[in-house]
């Protein structure tokens, strides 16, 4: 129970807060890494996702790059992208490592839910002589937006949570009070920086909960199929 | 791996791939994979023992589904770094923080998948089997867990490939096999020492799925017969969808 007093202690203490090597500094860096990668890793996944289910090619592709992305360890990936040539500039080494583990998840689920839209009523548009820019955003998106959205709720916890392991390879974010307090061997820091961490994880996961809800371009619609079969 | 002659003085160079390392540091990766795999073998047990009588609960009891299942999803949203180093000042600095951390890990994509295999035994199944006499234990073991061993294998191989990844971060608390060489690498600048540990943790994934992949084929002697591939694959993606 020392430990846990300990990290309330080490949470409600105003200078831990502040400063270059401060809460409020390290939350600042995490959200800033993980937004920028979450961003590019839609902007390379989604078009590509959407493209391929469009067309229907691709699958064996789309499906099996987010089991191979589940073997390979982000660690290993961080660590070996930091002492190649690319170490020495910043922050690139975490953008890059966090791209390639949150491109999978976007893709598969994306394509998937592409190709899950139903069939018929893609079919009943393109009959009504919908072109194919048309049925993409107005009937195959809207009919994969669940699927997109799990994809793109999965790459975000996980982006938020490899963000921390940037860390231990140097980078900085949240993960920094972890690693400080395993080398200063001051357990009150580091359950302190798992919490902060932990809460983040969930405060994303809520949100993007909410988000998805709020968002859904079909509210109105399932709400009323609900109802009907009520 | 380049190896003999072509290998000396590549230590010094500190080359990416050298001979040299594997000869003079063998012993080292040895004891590394040999605590990997440990670490990831009991973790993935341990997790199964557990999630299995947890799916029966979500399964038997409509009330503990949605408890079951919510809760081994948040767990499943802490960052490992942070699971490692919450459960650090329960366990000590030992190698059980990385084997709990690793289990709670484990158990979202178990139940999940175990419950999933369950839920789609057919309903018809179920009722001849009771026809015939078969208790609530016997309709299990000899009917419903057999049926449900595809997802169950599946969600298995997701578990352990996962495992078999994350046990790196262990080396926080200095038990992360593997990830303990990679670890030091990195301190020292070691190219060598953490190329070869990353590639034997991938490869270790990767011999881990196509063993389960074995062990299924050997279990489920009746699935190569009738819808020979198209069935099991379509099994495999549901049940992995349902991990999402």
């Amino acid at each position: 129970m020392g430990a846990i007093t300990g990290a309330w202690q080490w949470l409600t203490t105003a200078a831990n807060w502040a400063g270059e090597k401060g809460v409020w500094h390290r939350l600042a860096e995490h959200l800033w890494l993980s937004g920028l990668c979450l961003v590019l890793s839609c902007l390379i996944a989604l078009p590509v996702a959407l493209w391929l289910g469009h067309l229907g090619k691709g699958g064996a592709l789309a499906v099996n790059l987010s089991n191979v992305g589940r073997a390979v360890p982000t660690f290993a990936v961080l660590v070996l992208l930091t002492l190649s040539p690319l170490g020495t500039r910043g922050d690139w080494p975490a953008i890059v490592a966090l791209v390639l583990f949150a491109v999978p998840p976007l893709l598969t689920n994306a394509y998937l839910g592409m190709r899950e839209a139903d069939r018929d009523v893609v079919e009943a548009a393109r009959g009504m002589g919908m072109s194919g820019p048309q049925l993409l955003l107005r009937v195959e998106i809207p009919l994969a937006y669940p699927l997109i959205m799990t994809g793109l709720r999965s790459a975000t916890v996980q982006v938020v949570a490899t963000a921390t392991l940037a860390a231990l390879a140097g980078g900085g974010g949240l993960g920094r009070i972890i690693t400080a307090g395993f080398g200063n061997y001051d357990t009150a820091q580091v359950v302190a920086g798992a919490v902060l961490v932990a809460v983040l994880a969930l405060t994303v996961e809520g949100v993007l909960v909410l988000a998805e809800r709020f968002l859904d371009p079909m509210r109105g619609r399932r709400r009323a199929v609900r109802t009907a079969r009520a | 791996m380049s190896g003999g002659a072509a290998g000396a003085g590549c230590l010094a160079r500190n080359d990416w791939i050298c001979g040299e390392y594997l000869r003079t540091r063998g012993q080292e990766l040895v004891d590394a994979t040999v605590q990997h795999l440990g670490i990831t073998a009991v973790s993935v047990l341990i997790g199964l023992l557990i999630a299995f009588p947890l799916a029966l609960v979500a399964r038997r009891w409509r009330a503990a589904a949605g408890p079951v299942l919510g809760l081994t999803t948040v767990l499943y949203t802490v960052p490992s770094l942070a699971m490692f180093a919450l459960l650090t000042p329960v366990f000590g600095v030992s190698a059980a923080v990385v084997v709990t951390g690793l289990v709670l890990y484990s158990l979202t994509i178990l139940v999940r998948n175990i419950l999933a295999g369950l839920q789609a035994v057919p309903a018809e199944v179920r009722e001849a089997a009771r026809g015939m006499g078969y208790g609530p234990a016997r309709l299990l073991c000899e009917v419903e867990l057999p049926l449900a061993l595809p997802a169950l294998v599946a969600g298995l191989r997701i578990a352990t490939v996962s495992t078999v990844a994350m046990t790196t971060i262990g080396s926080v608390v200095g038990y992360g096999g593997l990830g303990n060489l990679i670890a030091s690498g990195m301190e020292g600048f070691f190219k060598a020492e953490v190329l070869t540990a990353s590639v034997l943790c991938v490869l270790l994934a990767v011999l881990a799925d196509l063993l389960l992949m074995g062990v299924q084929r050997l279990l489920t002697p009746w699935t190569r017969t009738q819808a020979r591939g198209r069935g099991r694959a379509g099994r495999g993606a549901r049940a992995a969808k349902a991990v999402g």
